[in-house]
């Protein structure tokens, strides 16, 4: 790599791999993030997001490749890295023994900052985040998006110029999410570098500039939000039927209107095919009438993370999901990561 | 973001040579304090170096007290002093097995890696924070003794290398605690494996009743069970009845060495393994 790039990006890779046992859980990773720019990881559970920003923050070592965070190597400088960096990661970075103010001051300590500096930015930050009234409480006793505000808040503590976060909204309710977009953005207003990974498209396309899509340990494609959309997705029309039988005649029906192929779901018991700008929903609920289906609902939406990787990634057949993913295996990842 | 006063290029450098040692210094203490900020909020786990081994004192001082005869003469008050100081010992590698194990399982260890702060402090702090728990263990162990009958009647040197040995024995079990930590799967099994292992072995042994008294088989186990050899190490330094009996085990016959030899024996096992472990669990 040669000095512009590293000059002008804050994080550079370049053939990055790592292999647990037989498994590489990331490999042939590239990557040139732009200083001040969001970049969005993207895949599923197991995509080899959370491996990447774990290599890329000096808590896992590479197999094969280089990288570098701030114009630091991360295998031959972690300490010079970890002065630059910010980390958020998925389960709780913070002590659920200790108060907010408490953990914050103890991270502050552990920057080497002194005790009052460590105390001042400490209540600093709580107030940034809206935290202040609940300093003083135990950690255990906050709410899922107080925490992620406090691990933010962590994060932030020396005011690094590349920060990380590994899916820093899931489990967060809509007011909270956007609540902490609205920090981000401010945050990135301020000249700061984001990394992070999500399963939401939505969530890249509301903050990330450019999107690294991830399957399987590879990248499969990558551009900006738009252009991802644009290339892979589009929007789709979705039919809801009532039992399981009437899924077979529903995708035959919605093939007949739609602009490509139905794939079907059926634990959400639905189909679902790309649309293009002609099509139309009444001739889809036609169709639906003459075919004989019972539907309970029809409608269009945009593409979703799952349509994108549809067309990417799967063969002709694979069960499509309702929504992009499900909150309850978020941890797979980092298992795997960790096994 | 407001204009923060703190930004990365103004956080202190890190120092060079033996300077480091002072930012290890610190770090550590600061990762010990988290320690004593836990048990502030969880006394409880303090219970099993604390009120169990008083317990224990109390259940075989006046429950079996009466039953159990010392062969060769001496007050059994004296003799279960350093059983229980040993057995207090072996249970206290379930602490630092525990909060090593929640630890490890959970996100906080990657905040902790993830910031320039000293690599080793981690672990320092934590077996720092597990020390100052043990020591109090001791003095509770030392004070409840004394109220029992309990004393020592050695000359002032030898007290002191048995307080040495002690803590020798400690920090042996500690490291023990700390590999089953990073190695186990969760809190719950290191709970698990330190009280299936650390429950035989202090009851197969000289902990409670003198060796003597075994039926063959079970007499050999304990005899060579390092438990018995720290136990009669310790009883031997303080001047309290051993009841090991004539043509008793090498081990039994020499306790302090005995002794040494298994803290050597055990530590350099454990040490490598838990670094080792420790090292691939968070830098892998």
């Amino acid at each position: 790599m040669n000095r512009d790039i590293q000059t002008s990006h804050a994080v550079v890779a370049e053939g990055l791999g790592k292999r647990y046992g037989e498994q590489w859980a990331l490999r042939d990773f590239r990557l040139a993030v732009p200083t001040g720019s969001v970049l969005g990881l993207l895949g599923h559970n197991g995509a080899g997001k959370t491996t990447a920003i774990r290599i890329l923050t000096t808590l896992a070592s590479p197999t094969e490749g280089t990288a570098k965070v701030a114009g630091h190597d991360v295998v031959a400088e972690p300490d010079r890295v970890r002065e630059q960096i910010g980390l958020t990661s998925q389960a709780a970075t913070v002590d659920g023994l200790m108060s907010g103010a408490a953990n914050l001051e103890m991270i502050g300590r552990l920057y080497h900052l002194p005790r009052k500096v460590a105390r001042a930015r400490a209540a600093e930050l709580l107030a940034e985040l809206q935290l202040e009234d609940a300093g003083d409480r135990l950690v255990r006793d906050y709410s899922g998006g107080m925490r992620r505000r406090l691990d933010l808040a962590a994060s932030l503590l020396a005011s690094p110029p590349v920060l990380f976060l590994d899916e820093p909204t899931t489990g967060l309710d809509p007011e909270s999410r956007n609540e902490l977009w609205d920090l981000l953005r401010r945050l990135v207003g301020g000249g700061t570098t984001l990394i992070l990974t999500t399963q939401y498209l939505e969530e890249a396309d509301q903050l990330a500039d450019d999107v690294v899509l991830l399957d399987r340990g590879k990248i499969v494609a990558t551009g900006s939000p738009v252009q991802l959309k644009a290339r892979h997705g589009g929007e789709r029309v979705v039919v809801t039927v009532a039992a399981d039988a009437d899924l077979g005649p529903a995708a035959e029906a919605l093939e007949k209107v739609a602009a490509g192929a139905a794939e079907i779901d059926r634990e959400g018991l639905f189909v679902a095919a790309p649309a293009s700008e002609s099509t139309r929903l009444i001739e889809v609920v036609r169709a639906l009438e003459d075919g004989g289906v019972d539907a309970h609902d029809v409608r269009r939406r945009e593409a979703t993370l799952d349509d994108v990787f549809f067309s990417l990634t799967s063969p002709r057949g694979r069960a499509a999901s309702p929504q992009s993913t499900t909150d309850t295996d978020q941890d797979t990842d980092r298992e795997e990561a960790t096994a | 973001m407001n204009a923060n006063a703190i930004t990365a290029a103004a956080l202190p450098k890190a120092p060079a040579g033996p300077a480091r040692l002072r930012w290890l210094a610190a770090d550590a203490w600061v990762l010990a304090k988290r320690q004593f900020a836990h048990i502030r909020q969880i006394p409880e786990k303090l219970f099993d170096v604390t009120l169990q081994p008083v317990m224990f004192v109390l259940l075989f001082a006046y429950v079996f007290g009466g039953v159990i005869h010392v062969p060769g003469g001496g007050d059994y008050h004296e003799y279960l002093i350093g059983g229980i100081l040993v057995q207090t010992l072996a249970f206290g590698m379930m602490g630092p097995g525990v909060s090593l194990a929640t630890d490890l399982g959970e996100g906080i260890i990657d905040r902790f890696s993830s910031l320039p702060m000293s690599r080793p402090a981690y672990l320092i702090g934590h077996l720092t924070a597990e020390f100052s728990a043990t020591l109090l263990a001791i003095a509770i162990m030392v004070g409840s003794g004394l109220i029992v009958g309990w004393g020592i009647n050695s000359t002032a040197l030898e007290a002191l290398a048995c307080f040495g040995l002690i803590f020798l024995i400690a920090i042996t079990s500690i490291m023990l605690g700390t590999m089953v930590g990073v190695i186990a799967r969760s809190p719950d099994a290191v709970q698990g494996i330190a009280f299936v292992a650390v429950f035989p072995l202090t009851f197969v042994a000289n902990t409670f009743v003198p060796v003597g008294g075994l039926p063959d088989g079970l007499r050999q186990v304990a005899e060579y069970n390092p438990i018995s050899a720290w136990a009669a190490a310790i009883r031997t330094l303080f001047g309290n009845p051993t009841a090991i009996p004539d043509g008793a085990a090498w081990p039994l016959e020499h306790p302090v060495v005995a002794s040494l030899a298994w803290c050597a024996v055990i530590l350099a096992v454990v040490v490598p393994v838990a670094l080792r472990a420790y090292r691939k669990r968070t830098t892998g």
